[in-house]
């Protein structure tokens, strides 16, 4: 009994669990629509989503290249969260970074890392609204988050489109209605593969960049755990009231944390779009990769190591399902996120109800 | 003059949406519930209208009695958004989750579930539902001859059955916000929930209400959307869900501004899709994508209105901030 009572009481086991049981939900969840929108290709699909990023070298190398930009991206929103912030927009954030790590790249000709830190400033500088909005004017930070998704969307777009120089047209192509491919415009901003496209079986996908969003994972937890200016934004997150009463100036820490948490988007943002593999495509819709930060951050309950888990996973799940066309659109895999995330806004439900399954009999035995 | 015309009239289709979606979301907030699943609300009630209009068409019931089947391609809009609203009432209330997160996860989900639906049904990507033309209210309707002359333009060019629908639910939204018990009942759970229970309200009872209002007007905006743009269905509503959140907000949660910032915005729309045809404006010579510009303005408006109204701002208090009947 004893044993089990230190069980209920182990926090990271709890999210852990919490965690697997809404991607069991999910799963489940998609898999009884798919059965019932196509009874006979169910098991195929779901099979497709839940074997391709194992299934080949290419999808795994896949697998990883996609999870560096997820995991960042995630990292930004749990970071904020830490700060008792959510920072819906990430997607704006990521949208800048992109952007100005495609201007260093092909208009000002810079290499990588330079476009990197471009990309960091660019989407820090996107957060610096929330977080000021927020701590001069109270305003909810959601609703700002998601007004300067779609300004910053809008201005990207009309941004580039008076940029001859960054569009394809101008590097030899065609099409004016995406970035010039970075091979054509300038090689020395792609991030490096490191040799990791050799272990790969020749992935034409991978690339350093995963291991730049684990050095910063790593970093990120560091910030938050053995620091006193991440004690202080935790202190925020917990009790704003408590923390001002203590000496630490709130507002200060709202700020800097937004600012940080679109750098974080922002290098996101970079990191896939200079992968020499994407364009960026002037589209009207806001990049759903801001969006998926959120299931990231809320599957790893925040934590920036746990992130790098969720990241990976989302990332397979996505990779497995532009594999079940043409039996089924590949969006079915934002289904079953959709439920991970529904299931994670109840996460105290959630984990009351493992607690009480883990430890078994004691609750009736104190209640007797 | 059939510009200008064109102008008033396609502002007037496109305020339709923005400003059923805003007084969904006023209904929500006035509650205590935060709806960010406007968006996701409006998806899903376009979806199942969609495919209710083209079935009809299909029967042959919908040419011959296109308003009576466009009623009922509403009311179905409207029943849908309401019964995934449930989802939203549900994690907030009953749950006590936490509403921004709920509505994302209803705003992820209903975008994937619309493309998965309409995949399986039309098949392999086909993902656009095209609704039927029938729909139009024409002036044969009235006993008119057509014409193309300024009135026949400013009113017939885009006249829907949601238009007049969109005018009685404003109305009825001023009536029940200020006139009606219930609309006092709802004020209250959403400024002082304890105070509101402390005199027999049940604030669970209303803040369902809220959301479940919000749902049947997300829907019936999701479908006066699709009619606006006219090119079909293909799961999405362009963000008019977050842009009728950003009216709702400039219209400082009251019917009559909430119509206002409507017509406002969806003037903007109107300018960033016409802005080459349109004679008064800048002309803003060698400078490419303008309509771009023009679609960002109403965002960066809402901020900056937002600065100047935050220390007045007449959000309901209590938004946001599940009810507990325990908690002090």
């Amino acid at each position: 009994m004893n044993k089990k009572k230190r069980l209920a009481e182990n926090g990271m086991l709890i999210s852990i669990l919490a965690s697997v049981v809404s991607i069991i939900f999910g799963l489940i969840f998609g898999f009884v629509l798919l059965f019932i929108l196509n009874p006979a290709k169910a098991g195929i699909g779901i099979n497709a989503m839940l074997t391709t990023g194992f299934a080949s070298l290419d999808q795994f190398g896949k697998v990883l290249y996609q999870s560096a930009p997820l995991m960042l991206c995630g990292l930004s929103v749990g970071f904020a969260f830490k700060t008792g912030l959510f920072n819906i927009g990430a997607s704006g954030q990521y949208t800048i970074g992109a952007f100005c790590a495609l201007l260093g790249g092909i208009a000002w000709q810079l290499p990588w890392w330079a476009c990197l830190i471009l990309a960091c400033i660019g989407g820090g500088i996107w957060g610096i609204f929330p977080g000021l909005f927020k701590a001069l004017f109270n305003v909810n930070e959601v609703i700002t988050s998601i007004m300067f998704n779609w300004i910053g969307m809008f201005l990207v777009n009309f941004l580039m489109a008076n940029m001859p120089i960054l569009l394809a047209s101008a590097w030899g192509a065609s099409n004016s209605d995406r970035t010039a491919a970075l091979s054509a415009a300038n090689p020395g901003a792609i991030i490096p593969k490191g040799g990791l496209d050799k272990i790969l079986g020749n992935s034409s996908w991978i690339n350093i960049s995963v291991f730049i969003a684990l050095l910063v994972a790593l970093i990120t937890y560091f910030i938050l755990n053995k620091t006193t200016f991440g004690y202080e934004l935790k202190a925020c997150g917990y009790n704003k009231e408590a923390s001002r009463y203590a000496g630490i100036n709130a507002n200060r820490n709202v700020v800097l944390s937004m600012i940080i948490a679109g750098a974080l988007s922002g290098l996101g943002g970079g990191v896939y779009y200079l992968a020499g593999t994407v364009q960026y495509v002037l589209e009207k819709s806001i990049l759903a990769m801001g969006f998926n930060g959120i299931p990231v951050a809320l599957l790893a309950n925040s934590n920036p190591i746990g992130t790098i888990f969720s990241a990976l996973f989302i990332s397979y799940i996505q990779v497995g399902g532009s594999a079940m066309q043409p039996n089924f659109s590949s969006e079915a895999t934002d289904i079953i996120i959709a439920v991970i995330i529904y299931l994670a806004a109840f996460a105290l439900l959630m984990r009351g109800l493992i607690i009480r399954l883990l430890s078994g009999k004691k609750d009736k035995e104190v209640k007797a | 003059m059939n510009i200008l015309a064109n102008i008033i009239s396609l502002t007037i289709v496109f305020a339709v949406p923005l400003m059923l979606v805003a007084l969904g979301g006023m209904y929500s907030e006035h509650s205590g519930v935060i709806n960010l699943a406007l968006e996701g609300i409006m998806i899903i009630g376009a979806l199942c209208s969609c495919f209710t209009l083209q079935s009809l068409d299909r029967s042959g019931f919908g040419p011959a009695h296109p308003q009576l089947s466009m009623l009922i391609a509403i009311l179905v809009a409207g029943v849908t958004g309401m019964a995934f609203s449930v989802l939203l009432a549900f994690a907030a209330i009953n749950l006590k989750a936490d509403q921004t997160i709920g509505g994302t996860a209803l705003n992820t989900f209903a975008p994937a579930f619309a493309v998965v639906v309409t995949w399986a049904v039309q098949g392999q990507g086909l993902t656009t539902i095209q609704i039927p033309t029938w729909i139009r209210i024409t002036q044969a309707n009235f006993g008119l001859e057509p014409g193309d002359g300024f009135w026949d333009m400013l009113i017939f060019k885009y006249f829907y059955l949601t238009t007049p629908i969109a005018v009685i639910l404003f109305f009825a939204a001023w009536i029940v916000m200020y006139k009606t018990r219930f609309g006092l009942r709802l004020r209250a759970c959403g400024e002082h929930p304890q105070a509101a229970d402390s005199v027999g309200i049940n604030v669970y009872r209303m803040r369902y209400a809220g959301v479940l209002i919000s749902g049947f007007l997300g829907g019936v905006g999701g479908i006066a959307y699709i009619i606006a743009i006219g090119s079909g269905f293909s799961s999405s509503v362009g963000g008019y869900g977050f842009l009728a959140l950003a009216v709702m907000i400039f219209g400082n949660w009251k019917p009559v501004q909430i119509l206002g910032s409507a017509v406002f915005f969806a003037l903007f729309k109107v300018i960033a899709a016409y802005n080459s045809s349109i004679p008064f404006l800048p002309k803003l010579e060698g400078v490419k994508d303008k309509s771009s510009l023009y679609q960002m303005l109403p965002y960066v408006v809402t901020m900056i209105v937002l600065i100047f109204t935050s220390k007045s701002s007449k959000a309901p208090k209590a938004e946001g901030i599940p009810y507990d009947k325990g908690s002090r």
